[in-house]
């Protein structure tokens, strides 16, 4: 913003520079009011067409049933639940940033927190749309959903299944409202700032009215903070919960008491590459340079190695425990038929790109090179979504019968509705992107006083 | 008392900085004024503490949902699996609460989440889309970068201050803090017309 102040302050810092508060609310609320960029335009029709892709493969699959998808039996989990597990621990990062970094006092937290909510949001929709449509019936879903019906059935609540229906809903209603509470606001700000009449009365009404008395940020901050510390467990506990699915089930590969806590670190290494691949971008098309530093992709970075090393302890765990148990079953799926079966190359490949790519973050150059840390993160999303493909495609096409072994193949369907999520996702993005401020604004101006504050006091 | 402050002020300043808003308190709490309230940008420290505004009882309420809701989906769990429609799977027992625990905790969260959206949405008297401090001028920068303080009709030292006199006092008072404006609404004017201005305006 001003370059002067840039220099004069320590650009490693989580601001660079102290704009003044109108500074600061100009160029973050401008975001939703200044001409598109090209480079915004061009994402915004490419996602656009993949949405409309997953349109039609959406169709199709409802008309004429999940049998166009690849998976068979024994592999009756094939893209559809990879897809669900890789798009919903993404969505842990963003939580993970908004509510354990809150309660912890981190102040990198504070430039991005709002832009990861939005991402855990928008995962969250894509990660829903596979069980249901794998459910083959769609438009019986409810039917996981307790209520009194005239079949006189309830659904089984001691299996996992039902569990994972619980805590997605959970996850995906407390981000929204967390989500929405941070940004009443900055909504406030925009009414009172955006350009054209029907914006600012748009805006207005999603304010609710807020004035900022003292009266209302009183009740503001305590419900603020207890929805972090409520949005704190789910961190941890939906990722369990769904690796629940797995290891209650006999499997040779899933039956783990490892699985909670290693899908747990899996998804935040997810997450946080998938931060680092939006963050990258919008901060340059946007210009966000002072907002969001080098000190902000420095932390993140930090917390893909320390993230990565958690998962290759995993995976190391996981060999030895088969070892270990004398499972001829669990030492045939985990040494023999992962590292060197027919879908070996799937096992190194992830071993690549979770826990040797990530080894540059040990630089600090590396840290802080934005080419180096996409490159890095687009290693690791893909990384982290062979490594359910593992778990599951690999796992169940080798159980107990040697008779029922099967090699599983996506078909063009399963391709298109991954690569649909993908475009849809980028989509609701983009459309984040423009709607309200990705950063948020009046969390930013406090940061800058408390800063000065302190300052001043030294 | 959140409307009553609110809802009819007779003088408001208006202030550039956070420090300043404070010192403009501290001016006006000197002239013995009580019914004090504040719009920020956000949230100022030691704001609150000097209105003498006390930490918000909101979490008894989001405590009180979260054990409602975690106990109402413990009850419905063992309801369904021990009495309306138990079914045997394998031996196990039927009211099993390992088994119950997940949803519980879920459904504790959600209800508490819920609640807390909620109270402080209606305990801060919103939703309400107008109030009759948005018909000052300028007062559309609160949320931008500029801190209001008011004092509410009703305050129990405003008949002894409010003359022609007192008001020069109080405004000498308030520009020595820093203020940028003081503006006195009279209060015989209806607040909710759209004309409603600043009687009386001190710029500095």
């Amino acid at each position: 913003m001003s370059a002067p102040a840039a220099i004069a302050h320590d650009t490693d810092d989580v601001l660079v520079g102290r704009p003044s508060d109108t500074e600061l609310s100009d160029q973050l609320l401008s975001t939703t009011w200044r001409p598109m960029t090209r480079a915004w335009k061009i994402g915004f029709a490419i996602c656009g067409l993949l949405t409309l892709n997953l349109l039609v493969m959406v169709t199709l699959t409802v008309l004429r049933g999940i049998g166009l998808w690849g998976n068979n039996i024994p592999v009756a989990w094939g893209f559809g639940i990879i897809n669900f597990v890789w798009w919903i621990g993404i969505g842990h990062a963003g939580t993970f940033i908004s509510a354990i970094l809150l309660l912890l006092e981190q102040r990198w937290r504070t430039s991005i927190n709002r832009f990861t909510e939005g991402m855990t949001l928008f995962a969250v929709m894509q990660a829903g749309l596979f069980p249901l449509l794998h459910l083959g019936r769609p438009w019986f879903a409810y039917w996981l959903f307790p209520y009194p019906s005239v079949m006189d059935t309830w659904p089984q609540v001691r299996s996992a299944l039902p569990w994972d229906a619980a805590a997605v809903t959970t996850y995906f209603s407390v981000s929204v409202m967390f989500w929405y509470l941070g940004l009443v606001p900055d909504l406030a700000a925009l009414r009172d700032r955006a350009p054209s009449r029907t914006r600012r009365i748009i805006y207005g009404i999603f304010a609710l009215g807020w004035r900022g008395s003292v009266r209302q940020w009183r009740h503001y901050h305590v419900a603020y903070l207890l929805l972090a510390g409520l949005a704190t467990p789910l961190v941890l506990s939906v990722h369990s919960i769904v690796s629940l699915d797995f290891a209650s089930t006999i499997l040779p590969g899933w039956h783990s008491t490892i699985f909670p806590p290693f899908f747990v670190a899996g998804a935040i290494l997810s997450g946080f590459a998938m931060v680092l691949i939006l963050i990258l971008p919008a901060r340059r098309v946007f210009g966000l340079y002072n907002v969001i530093t080098p000190r902000h992709l420095d932390a993140a970075a930090k917390m893909l190695l320390i993230t990565s090393w958690i998962v290759a302890y995993s995976y190391i765990a996981e060999l030895f425990t088969a070892w270990y148990s004398g499972d001829r079953y669990e030492v045939y799926q985990q040494i023999v038929n992962r590292p060197f079966g027919w879908y070996a190359w799937a096992y190194w490949l992830m071993l690549f790109c979770n826990c040797v790519a990530t080894q540059v973050f040990w630089s600090r150059r590396m840290r802080r090179s934005p080419v180096v840390l996409f490159a890095v993160s687009v290693l690791v999303s893909i990384g982290m979504w062979f490594e359910r493909f593992e778990i599951i495609v690999v796992s169940l096409s080798r159980d107990f019968l040697p008779s029922s072994w099967y090699i599983f193949i996506p078909t063009w369907v399963d391709l298109g509705i991954l690569a649909g999520t993908l475009g849809f996702f980028g989509l609701l993005f983009l459309a984040f992107l423009r709607v309200v401020p990705f950063v948020p604004v009046t969390e930013l101006k406090q940061m800058r006083a408390e800063m000065v504050h302190e300052e001043v006091r030294r | 008392m959140t409307r009553a402050a609110s809802a009819r002020p007779v003088l408001m300043a208006e202030f550039s900085s956070g420090p300043a808003l404070l010192d403009g308190i501290r001016a006006l709490a000197g002239s013995g004024m009580s019914r004090l309230d504040a719009f920020t940008p956000y949230e100022v420290a030691g704001l609150r503490q000097l209105l003498g505004v006390r930490r918000s009882w909101l979490s008894w309420i989001v405590l009180a949902a979260a054990l409602a809701g975690g106990g109402g989906a413990y009850l419905l769990q063992w309801w369904i699996n021990v009495v309306d429609y138990p079914l045997n799977i394998g031996g196990r027992p039927y009211h099993s609460a390992p088994a119950f625990l997940p949803i519980t905790f879920e459904m504790a969260v959600l209800c508490a989440s819920a609640a807390a959206l909620l109270s402080a949405i209606v305990l801060g008297g919103l939703p309400r889309l107008w109030d009759p401090v948005f018909e000052i001028d300028g007062f559309d920068r609160a949320t931008i970068d500029r801190f209001w303080v008011a004092v509410g009709a009703g305050d129990a030292a405003l008949p002894a201050i409010d003359d022609a006199q007192g008001r020069i006092d109080i405004t000498t008072a308030l520009g020595a803090a820093g203020a940028l404006r003081v503006l006195w609404l009279d209060a015989a004017d209806r607040p909710d017309r759209p004309g409603w201005r600043d009687t009386r305006e001190d710029a500095r």
